[in-house]
């Protein structure tokens, strides 16, 4: 299969889905965006881009991933058959290799040798470090110190990889506010660096071209499905939601089509501790029509327009807004948004760890829950795809953490040492 | 673009032919609203006043990814302190009523979309602010906002870079009713070792080819000696961090303010 690249009939010329998108950004940056639209719709068209990337993407990245029906897990859901689609089995771990290879050929493509990265999980950031290393690119990768505490083996991996961590202490020290570190690292080195920007989010072009390097999840979904299934949709994709890159990749070949033929397209959002805590990075559910990092999108803050620190077990997901395509999803009702806890996440860790033997990253696992939840809803005859956006690895000395906090609280019947174990065993 | 000028234009120009009349460069210094405290801040922007032609006064945000370290720890304070949006307008409402001099406000969008623009220019117009400044909004992103402005007597400044194709500034200078501001740097604000405005004579040239409003230039701007290289070609100085650092630093800031306006003559 020769590789292309979607088009998709949003955002408009100006870079806006519906309401939601744009370019607020300093003067500074918009030649910067303008370079990178055009050489991104020309590289679009160039086969030797894309025999290039689709050749990475196969012997570097391990694609296709599969498309793994959960037997346990769905029997334990009891209804509609749930597949898993892999990217966790990705080169690095997530789903996040695929737009990050992809962008950085866009760099060396330009002539630029200096990438910088904004990560809050370390996954993005693990990804432009490993493209940057395959590549031969200087890399720098921001990261708030929150983060960093989190996830230290992402932060060592990382350097072992060849790139500069940059600690953020601005803020709240997590993602958001390493994202506007690493703006303001391009405004001032723009004319030498690509910023590799980690999500559906920022300004126009990087929502649209993120997603279309993303869209590979989505476009094999349908093959996949159509080989085993004998139909290319599902009843329902559900997918996990921070900024937006996974679930729009698995989202937008669905996205566009007439109604009757569309799954239903669910975001999962993080709830923290509950959207009423007011701890929560439910930018749907518990935000407004905002601006951050460029775009206009559902956004947690003030009504005096301060940003709202973001609150998520999950490092990836804790970020305040949500990318300017899923709010356009959202107000036209193409996609749904719900909110899935900590809690919940956590028990969806465990549950599919002891099911499947597969633990999935903490992002991931708000997914999980909810497809859980929607199964028996859906009935025997339906077929959920959920997106394993990534592995736990980098979560799991987290995760021992939180159950032993549990356990301490008397929250739990077992011990995590036990379950530790057993997942080694 | 109308013909009648806005009231705050009016007084923008005003401010700009007064100090060309005195061979001068307009001076205009910058202070984050509320910094270092709301208490704190009135004392500071008089000392700012008793020298300015303009003063430009920062809504502090959150998130204020033109910012370089100086200024975004000010408007962190400043948040910490309790004084944001409204608090920043209050703030020159007081000033307004001892101090005829123009006032301009520099504020992120998102502060203005939360307030809801038409309040957010209402409030600032009963505060007697006479223009906005608007860092991340490139004036092709949101067309009504400068014509809510526009309806409440404010005057818009958008902003040109080193960067800025021939294009972009044609476009960004046509959309300035109040005035033109250029970013001496490709880089955020904040003090610079070293003189880094070798990019300005050129971004002025192109600028005045279009812009029908005075061309003032700030970034990196941080003394009298600075200061005298932008007046030379510039209708006005922007100067910020050098007096977030003065406040900091307990230094007499009216002092400091008198040496850089007087850097600004010709
Ligand atoms: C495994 C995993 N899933 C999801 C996300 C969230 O990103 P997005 O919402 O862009 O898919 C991350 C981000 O770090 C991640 O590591």
């Amino acid at each position: 299969m020769s590789m292309f690249l979607p088009a998709y009939p949003q955002p408009d010329a100006r870079g806006r889905f519906g309401r939601f998108g744009g370019r607020y950004v300093p003067e500074t940056l918009i030649p910067a965006l303008d370079e990178l639209e055009e050489a991104y719709l020309d590289a679009k068209r160039d086969p030797e881009f894309l025999n290039e990337l689709e050749r990475l993407l196969r012997e570097f990245v391990g694609r296709p991933s599969p498309l793994y029906l959960a037997q346990r897990l769905t029997e334990h859901a009891g209804g509609a058959k749930i597949y898993l689609k892999r990217e966790d089995l990705n080169h690095t771990g997530a789903h996040k290799i695929n737009n990050c290879l992809a962008q950085a050929l866009l760099a060396v493509r330009m002539g630029k040798r200096r990438v910088i990265a904004e990560t809050g999980a370390g996954q993005h950031g693990v990804a432009s470090a490993t493209a940057a290393a395959l590549l031969g690119l200087e890399c720098i990768v921001y990261m708030g110190a929150e983060d960093i505490r989190r996830q230290a083996l992402n932060v060592f991996r990382m350097k072992l990889l060849g790139a500069e961590v940059r600690e953020v202490t601005s803020g709240t020290a997590t993602l958001k506010d390493a994202t506007n570190e690493a703006i303001r690292d391009w405004v001032t080195n723009v004319r030498d660096t690509f910023y590799i920007l980690g999500s559906v989010v920022g300004p126009h072009p990087y929502p649209a071209m993120v997603r279309d390097f993303q869209a590979v999840i989505g476009e094999e979904v349908k093959v996949q499905l159509e080989a085993v299934e004998g139909r290319p949709a599902p009843d329902a994709v559900v997918a996990c939601v921070g900024g937006g890159s996974n679930a729009i990749g698995i989202f937008a070949p669905y996205a566009y089509l007439p109604e009757e033929e569309r799954p239903r397209l669910i975001g999962t959002e993080a709830a923290g501790e509950g959207v009423e805590s007011g701890k929560h990075a439910a930018s749907v559910a518990g935000g407004r029509i905002g601006v951050l990092h460029g775009s206009m999108m559902y956004l947690l803050n003030d009504d005096e327009g301060q940003i709202v620190a973001a609150h998520s077990v999950s490092a990836g997901l804790d970020y305040p807004g949500i990318g300017p395509e899923h709010c356009h999803y959202s107000e036209t009702g193409v996609a749904e948004y719900v909110p899935v806890t900590d809690a919940q996440a956590l028990e969806a860790l465990q549950l599919l760890t002891r099911l499947e033997g597969i633990i999935p990253a903490l992002e991931s696992a708000h997914a999980i829950y909810h497809a859980v939840q929607l199964a028996p809803e859906l009935g025997p005859d339906g077929i959920i795809v959920v997106n394993l956006s990534g592995r736990g690895d980098k979560d799991v000395a987290e995760v021992m953490r939180l159950l032993e906090q549990e356990r301490d609280a008397g929250l739990l019947d077992r011990d995590p040492e036990q379950l530790i174990a057993e997942v080694l065993a | 673009m109308t013909a009648t000028l806005t009231r705050g234009a009016e007084r923008l120009h005003a401010a700009f032919a007064g100090a060309k009349a005195e061979n001068r460069a307009a001076f205009i210094p910058f202070m984050t609203g509320g910094f270092p405290s709301a208490a704190g801040f009135p004392a500071v922007a008089d000392a700012l006043l008793a020298h300015a032609d303009i003063l430009e006064v920062g809504i502090p945000y959150s998130d204020p990814l033109g910012d370089g370290p100086t200024i975004q720890r000010a408007s962190e304070q400043a948040l910490a302190g309790g004084t944001s949006t409204r608090r920043t307008l209050a703030l020159i409402r007081d000033l307004r009523a001892r101090h005829g001099t123009p006032i301009v406000v520099m504020t992120y969008v998102n502060p203005i979309y939360a307030v809801g623009p038409r309040e957010f220019m209402r409030l600032a117009q009963e505060a007697g602010v006479d223009g906005l400044i608007l860092p991340d909004l490139p004036p092709d992103q949101d067309l009504e906002i400068a014509d809510l402005a526009a309806e409440h007597g404010l005057a818009v400044t958008f902003l040109i870079a080193p960067t800025s194709t021939p294009e972009r500034v044609k476009l960004v200078a046509e959309a300035c009713t109040g005035f033109l501001y250029a970013v001496s740097v490709t880089g955020v604000t904040g003090t610079r070792e070293g003189s880094a405005l070798s990019e300005v004579p050129a971004m002025l040239v192109l600028a005045r080819q279009h812009a029908r409003v005075p061309v003032a230039v700030g970034f990196g701007v941080k003394d009298a000696a600075t200061a005298r290289q932008v007046a030379s070609v510039a209708d006005g100085v922007v100067v910020g961090s050098a007096f977030i650092h003065a406040v900091r630093d307990g230094q007499d800031v009216g002092a400091l303010a008198a040496e850089i306006a007087a850097g600004c003559g010709r």
